[in-house]
This record gives C-alpha cells, structure tokens and sequence, in this order.
C-alpha cells in the first residue's frame, strides 16, 4: 500500500509537468505580441515593457519556461499584474472560504442523501422512493442561483434564521462561521444531495438483491444492521466517486454560490482574473486546481481500498 | 434413523401450503404441499427448476420476497408454532436461533467486505447475551466443530481469502452456532467439487447426530438424495408428486414423473466402447504448456521473481473425427484453461495444438486465427450469459459466418435449417435469449456453434447448469449431431456420471497435469490412479443403480 502510494505520488509529477507546460505554452502561443495581448488596446508602451518584463518575455522559450518552473518550485508563482501582490498571497486569502464552504456543502451532501437513497431502495416504490426520485429532478433542473435566493427569501428574509449574505472564518468562532456559510452550503448540496440520493438508491438497490444480504436476513438481524453495515458498504464505491469528484469541482471554485452570497472564494477570483487578463494568477489557479484532482483522485482510489478489501493495490 | 420419525413431535410441520405471486394476477407457485421433520430426521426435497422447492424453504424461513411472493393458504409450524401468522419482529428472533438456513453458492453468500469473524459474531450479538470475549471464543469453537483449519486465522479472514468449501463450512459454522431445531440447506455443494461436496455431507450428518437437528435438504441430485436421505419428497410445478421413505421412492418410484427423473441420472457404469476410427486425428495436442505470470513490471524491475502458475503442464492428447474426448478434474485442474487455449482464446506458452495438420499453438492476431476459428467452435456453461441479451438469435447465429464473409441471405438461410436441426421452431430467430428456457438455450448455442461448419466442438461444463432430464436431452442432441456430421467433441465436465455416459476417452487432471488417461470403460470402472479413484469415490450415490433401483456392490 505504501509502496503504491509513493508510485502514485511520483506519477502525479509528469501530470503535473505536463499541465505546466500547456498553462506556460497558452500564453506565449497567442499570436502577436503577448504582453501587448494581456496590457489590452489602450495600453502605452511603457506599460508594456514593464509587462514584458516582469513575465521575463524577451528570454528564449526554454529560459523562460526553466525559470518559471524553478520559482514555482521554490513557492514563487509570480506577482499580479493588477495588484502587484504575491499571487501565492492572493489565493492563501481565497482558499479558505472556498474550502470551508466545499465542506459544508459535502457534509450536508452526505448526511442527507446517505439516508434518504437508503431508505428509498429499502422502500421501493414507497413514498419516500418517489419522493427522492421526483425532487431529485428539481435539484438537477433548477439554476443553483434560483436556489440560492429562494433560500434567501425563505430563511434569512422571512424567517430571520440566518444572515442575508457574508461569511466569517472559522477563527472568529464555530457558531458564527456556522451561521453565514449554512445557507450557502446547503444551496450548493442541493444539486450533489439529488445526484448522490439517486446513485446511493441505484447502488443500494443493486446490493439488496445479493445473496449475502438474505444471508444478513436468514441470521435474524435488524433491519438496520442489514442496510448500514452489509448493504451500505458494498454500495459505496460509486457513491465515494461521485462525493470525491464532486468535492474536486467544488474547491475549484463555485462562482454562482459565491456571488449569490458574497462570500469571498476561489471562484470569484478566477473570474476576476480572467476578465482582468491576469496571467500570473490564472496559470497559477488552474495549476492548483490541477493538483486538487491528482490528489482527490488519489484519496478516492485509497478509500476504495479500505471499503473493499477485495480491492489491494501493489 | 427414520424409525424416531414416528416417535416425536415434528419439528417442521407444513399443510397444505399454497404460495402465490403477488399482483392483479396471482400466478399459484406452492398449489398444497405438506409433509413433517422430525428430530434428526433428513427429509430432502427434489426436483427441477421451478419445482417450488426453493419457494418451500424461503417461506418456512419467512423470507419470501416482499411484494413478490405470498403464502395464501395453509400452515407452517415449526416446533408447533405457526409461522405463517407470526410477526416480523417474532420471525426475526427464530431466524438463526431456531431455525436455520445454507445456501448454494458460498462465493456470495458471506459479505465480501466485512471479516469472516464479524459476520460470526452477528449471530451471537443478535440472539444472546453474551460478553465480547465469550462471543469470540464461542466462535473459534464452532469454527473448530466444523474442522476449519486455525479458526483464530479464519476469525480474521475475508471471504475472499478462503476456498469454497472452507466459505461452505464457515456457512454452516454460522448456522449451527445456536444449535437450531431446524437447519434447511438449499442445494449447499452443488457449487463444490466432488470431493468437497462429500466432506460437507458429512459434515452436516455429524452435526445433525450430535444436535439432533431437523434438516430439510434441498437438492436437484438424486446421487445426493441417494447418499443422505431418509425420506424424500419429490416435487414438480409447485405439487408433491410422490413423497416416501428414500428407499421406497428410490426403487419403486409410483409416479410416472419420479420415475422419469430416476432414468434420467446417467449411470456411472461406463458405455459401451465405440470403434475406434481410422484416419488423421481432427486435433492433436501435443506437450501444452500454459503458465501464467503474476507479478507487475516495476516489482520484475527491482529484481524480484514473478509468481509463476502452471496452470496447464505438458497435456498431450489426439482426437479422432466422430469421437469424444472428456477432460475431467476439480475446480483448478486446469481443464478450462485446456479448452481455452485449444480455442486460442489464451496464448499457449509452449506445445503444439494440430488442427487438421496445421499447427495453431504459435498462430498470433486475430486474422491468422480466424480459419483456425472456424474449425474449433466452442459451447459454454451458462447459457443465460454466453448469449448476447440484447440481439435476437438469428443476429446471433450468423455473426461468425458474416465475418467469414458469408452473405447475409444465405447465412440466415443455414440459421433457420440449423435452429430446426437443434430442435426449435424457425420463428425463434426473430427472438432474444431471454425468451428461453435454459435447455432451449443451450440448443441455440449449439446450433450457433454449428453455423460454422466446425470440425471440433469444444464443450465446457456444457450441460452442468441444467436440469437432468434438459441434461439427457442435450446429451443426446450432441450424440446425434456428432454422428451425422462426424465432430470431435472435446468435453469438459466435473460430472463423471456424465462423462461416462458420452465419452470414448477420459483424461483426468489435477493441478495442470494429466493423472490417467484412456478409454473411459477403463478408467472409469478400473482406475489405476489414487487420484481418479478418490473422484469416483466422492461420486454421490455412487453405490445406487438408478436405473435398476437397487443399491450395488461397489468395491472399496
């Protein structure tokens, strides 16, 4: 298992290698003048040559690329070009919204779409069956920005429950981190709490029909004990994918939820960058992002191992 | 043993029972069946698919299918309380305790991801008050009692870590644990081989003496009806034709239908030799080898050794147009894998394989192959998996011949006369597998096998997932197609009763290589390998004519 752990690891390199090269290449391959590219129409020449010098333009290609390659490997992905500041710094700010977010969302995923896909496979046909099946099409159907102000209107207008927008760090407490990223999170789960109640239904239903599990019954077990420990484990590879995959694209970043809600995440800083032509940021975003998916890919492939130990890695 | 039958009250009681689908229309599976257990006594239910045996067992256990199946009428008393109107919640605590159930395939009986040990200590958990520590050691004795080797190790297992008659033992292992009144056993070693199957009968015989439990036994062999019984009821779409002391039934069967499926157990005494055939052999083996290298690139990298399998070792063997070949051996004799390679679907590692003179062993991609292909056409096990489900039988049936470059008329022209050949109407051409009853089936897969105008047929375990009398019924197709078209037959099986019935020759494997080898009247009736003759020992019901009803002198 170690052993296949560090192999995976040192097979994320030439991954990572390979997306460095095509972020790098993305910019120098525009046609013309890349510095005037990213300075705009209304550019002065002297605003270009700081770009051009500040992005090392004038050095060959392979120059280029090494020096790039070696800053990033000694934790210097660049400067803005807007805001001049460390483009590390910038995303350090970001991150932690996006990810606390991403964990509330998932967690509440989890919590109430584990149980729902349960008991609708076990109630086949049931009401709670229908029930699932028919307000899963809602979550997959509606705009997750109509969501979000629904959720608004409802919770923070109506009722007063929870504030209307903004978010606090966990470091200024549980309870108020709590309640500013409630009603974003559960906007966000609502669409994967369709997507995972579905697949966790499908699998469950799948399983049920197992020899082993009318082994479970033939024993004289409880209900419970069939379903949360002989059923639900077997069902859970498909559901691990899809909460891993899920959890990938929510750390990149969810812009709608973000804006809806004001919380000061990845995703509003990518879509800043990228209307601010802000290179240094963008290549040094979508490496992140790169990285996020070898690595929970990872992490998906190691919890496989341990739900099933059919499943060993050499 | 059947004499205290009289003496107790039954522990299993059932009258008149009647089961039926659920729905707007309730198709009658269970039509009024009843018979007793009583303590110790072994009653087994025979029949063929669909008979309703199963049903019988699943409904004493209140394990029916929910919203599939109901029982409508009648009564199941298990220890004189009624089962049928018993509450889940009652049900429930009987389950395990009192009464107790096997199943047919170890392999997906137990949960593949919770440790053997876990699913022991269920049982316990489940039913009685008992500490962790003694839960466990209660466990390791019960483990110990069904002779499982190390039970601490076995505790810790996976189930994919033990063999099928190792799952088979812990199975029962679970079963027994509470010394049940009742034990039902739902055809638990049709999926072992023979020499396991006879060590779990007895297995279950010693336990059931010691606790003096109840067993309903289900099961399809009469071999195994013959070997443990004491009395036997025979049932046949959802009736009991006949039910008697084993003895009784066995020799002097009453009922036309009992005593069909009497004659249908093929005889272990082998057939009559046939001439032998002049002229060149239709395939010719030669020294196969087939070795299987487990080990990934980077561990060969770091210098260590692959791990090598011999999975075939040096087999050699020559077959004659119009002649049977069978290779016979248990799970892991490397029988399969003969066939396999014979029909190129693996690689050989070394040998020859003649076909018709030409040396198909070294033959690679797919286009060298294919005339070879062509004259080797194999038959599969399963016929509810080696048919498309999503083509009909006539797109089916001339894939082969449109890849030869047949045209489609007269391809379909020769699927139509070879589907009446096998016995099937024309319309079924136009029809999906699923349509069928496994016996018809297998008749598709032979005549698709046909299409080809093969001179060799490579049957794998071609009749072992049928019903005896489907079983006789294919048999003789083969037979009559082999003499008319004059085929080599290569015939896989773990049924030696099968294997003596149709085979000129018999090789018998075990562990890649050949043990014994010749004409099946010699080594079926005077084996000289320890080996054979302990597979002819397991044989169920070898000591029981069937044809005769007599039991026979069988020489130690």
């Amino acid at each position: 298992m170690l052993y296949y752990l560090l192999r995976r690891l040192l097979m994320a390199v030439p991954v990572m290698f390979l997306i460095a090269l095509i972020v790098f290449m993305l910019l120098r391959l525009t046609p013309g003048d890349p510095a005037q590219a990213i300075a705009g129409d209304q550019a002065s020449p002297e605003q270009i040559a700081a770009i051009r010098d500040s992005l090392g333009l004038d050095a060959p290609l392979a120059t280029q690329f090494t020096t790039w390659i070696g800053n990033m490997l000694r934790g210097d992905f660049g400067h803005s070009l807007i805001s001049q500041r460390p483009v590390l710094e910038m995303i350090g700010q970001r991150i932690g919204p996006t990810l606390a977010l991403a964990t509330v969302a998932m967690v509440l995923t989890v919590v109430i779409s584990l149980p729902l896909g349960v008991v609708a496979a076990r109630r086949h046909g049931g009401l709670v069956d229908r029930l699932v099946m028919s307000l899963s099409v809602l979550g997959f159907s509606v705009p997750i920005f109509v969501i979000g102000y629904v959720l608004i209107g409802i919770f923070a207008v109506h009722l007063k429950w929870f504030p209307v927008q903004g978010y606090r760090p966990l470091a200024e407490g549980f309870w108020p981190f709590l309640h500013r990223i409630f009603l974003p999170g559960l906007a966000l789960s609502l669409i994967y709490i369709a997507l995972v109640s579905r697949m966790t239904r499908a699998a469950m239903l799948e399983v049920l029909r197992e020899d082993y599990i009318r082994t479970a019954r033939a024993k004289g077990l409880s209900e419970r004990v069939i379903l949360f420990r002989h059923a639900l484990r077997n069902a859970a590879i498909p559901i691990l994918t899809v909460v891993g995959t899920g959890f990938a694209m929510m750390i990149s970043g969810v812009v709608v939820t973000e804006t809806v809600f004001n919380v000061p995440g990845l995703g509003r800083l990518v879509v800043d960058a990228v209307l601010a032509r802000d290179y240094p940021l963008i290549q040094a975003i979508i490496l992140l992002t790169a990285g996020t998916y070898v690595v929970i890919n990872l992490l998906i492939d190691i919890s496989y191992a341990l739900t099933d130990p059919r499943i060993r890695y050499q | 043993m059947a004499d205290h039958a009289n003496a107790a009250q039954p522990v299993l009681s059932i009258r008149d029972l009647r089961v039926s689908t659920c729905g707007r229309e309730p198709v009658e599976i269970l039509k009024g069946i009843g018979f007793d257990i009583a303590p110790g006594e072994t009653v087994c239910l025979v029949g063929e698919s669909g008979s309703g045996k199963s049903v019988t067992s699943l409904v004493t256990m209140d394990l029916l299918p929910q919203g599939e199946l109901r029982a409508t009428a009648g009564s199941v008393r298990l220890n004189g309380e009624e089962i049928l109107t018993a509450t889940p919640a009652r049900t429930k605590t009987l389950r395990g305790s009192d009464m107790a159930m096997i199943f047919q395939e170890p392999m997906t009986a137990l949960n593949p991801v919770l440790k053997i040990g876990l699913q022991m200590d269920e049982v316990y958990r489940a039913h009685r008050r008992m500490s962790p520590a003694e839960r466990r050691q209660a466990a390791l004795e019960v483990f110990a009692s069904v002779h499982l080797p190390d039970p601490p190790r076995i505790y810790d297992s996976y189930p994919h870590q033990l063999s099928g008659g190792q799952r088979q033992r812990v199975m029962i292992a679970m079963a027994l644990a509470l010394k049940p009144r009742l034990l039902i056993a739902d055809e638990p070693t049709t999926a072992l081989d023979v020499t396991t199957q006879k060590q779990i009968l007895s297995l279950i015989r010693e336990l059931q003496e010691q606790q003096n439990t109840a067993v309903l036994f289900i099961t399809h062999d009469m071999g195994v009806v013959a070997d443990i019984a004491d009395r036997v009821c025979v049932m046949r779409h959802g009736e009991m034709v006949e039910a008697g002391p084993v003895g009784q039934v066995l020799s002097h069967p009453t009922q036309p239908y009992t005593q069909a499926l009497l004659r249908a157990v093929p005889s272990l005494v082998p057939r009559a030799p046939r001439p032998e055939a002049a002229g060149p052999p239709a395939i010719e083996v030669s020294a196969l080898e087939k070795v299987f290298q487990i080990g990934s690139l980077p561990a060969q990298l770091l210098g260590r050794a692959p791990h090598r399998v011999h999975a075939v070792d040096r087999v050699s063997f020559r077959l004659a147009q119009g002649r049977t070949l069978g290779i016979v051996g248990e799970s892991g004799s490397g029988k399969s894998t003969v066939a396999r390679c014979v029909l190129r679907l693996e690689d050989p590692s070394g040998g020859e394989i003649r076909v018709g003179g030409q040396d198909i062993a070294r033959l690679r991609g797919a286009r060298a192959l294919a005339p070879a292909r062509r004259r080797v056409q194999m038959v599969f096990q399963d016929p509810n998996r080696s048919l498309n489900p999503r083509l009909r039988i006539a797109e089916s049936m001339i894939e082969g011949p449109l890849n030869m470059g047949e045209s489609r008329a007269s391809a379909l022209e020769r699927a139509g006369e070879l589907i009446e050949v096998v016995g099937l109407p024309r319309a079924s051409l136009r029809r999906f597998p699923h349509q069928f009853s496994g016996g018809q089936r297998q008749r598709i897969a032979i005549a698709r096998a046909l299409m080809m105008d093969p001179e060799v047929i490579v049957a794998d375990e071609a009749v072992s997932a049928l019903d005896v009398s489907v079983q006789a019924q294919v048999l003789d197709l083969l037979a009559e197609l082999q003499a008319k078209r004059d085929l080599a037959i290569l015939f896989i099986t773990h049924d030696l009763r099968v294997a003596a019935q149709i085979c000129d020759e018999v090789m018998v494997m075990r562990r890649g290589s050949v043990v014994e080898h010749g004409p099946a009247a010699e080594v079926l009736a005077h084996p000289r390998h320890d080996y054979t003759r302990a597979l002819i020992a397991a044989a169920p019901g070898r000591d029981w004519d069937f044809s005769t009803g007599r039991r026979i002198e069988v020489p130690a």
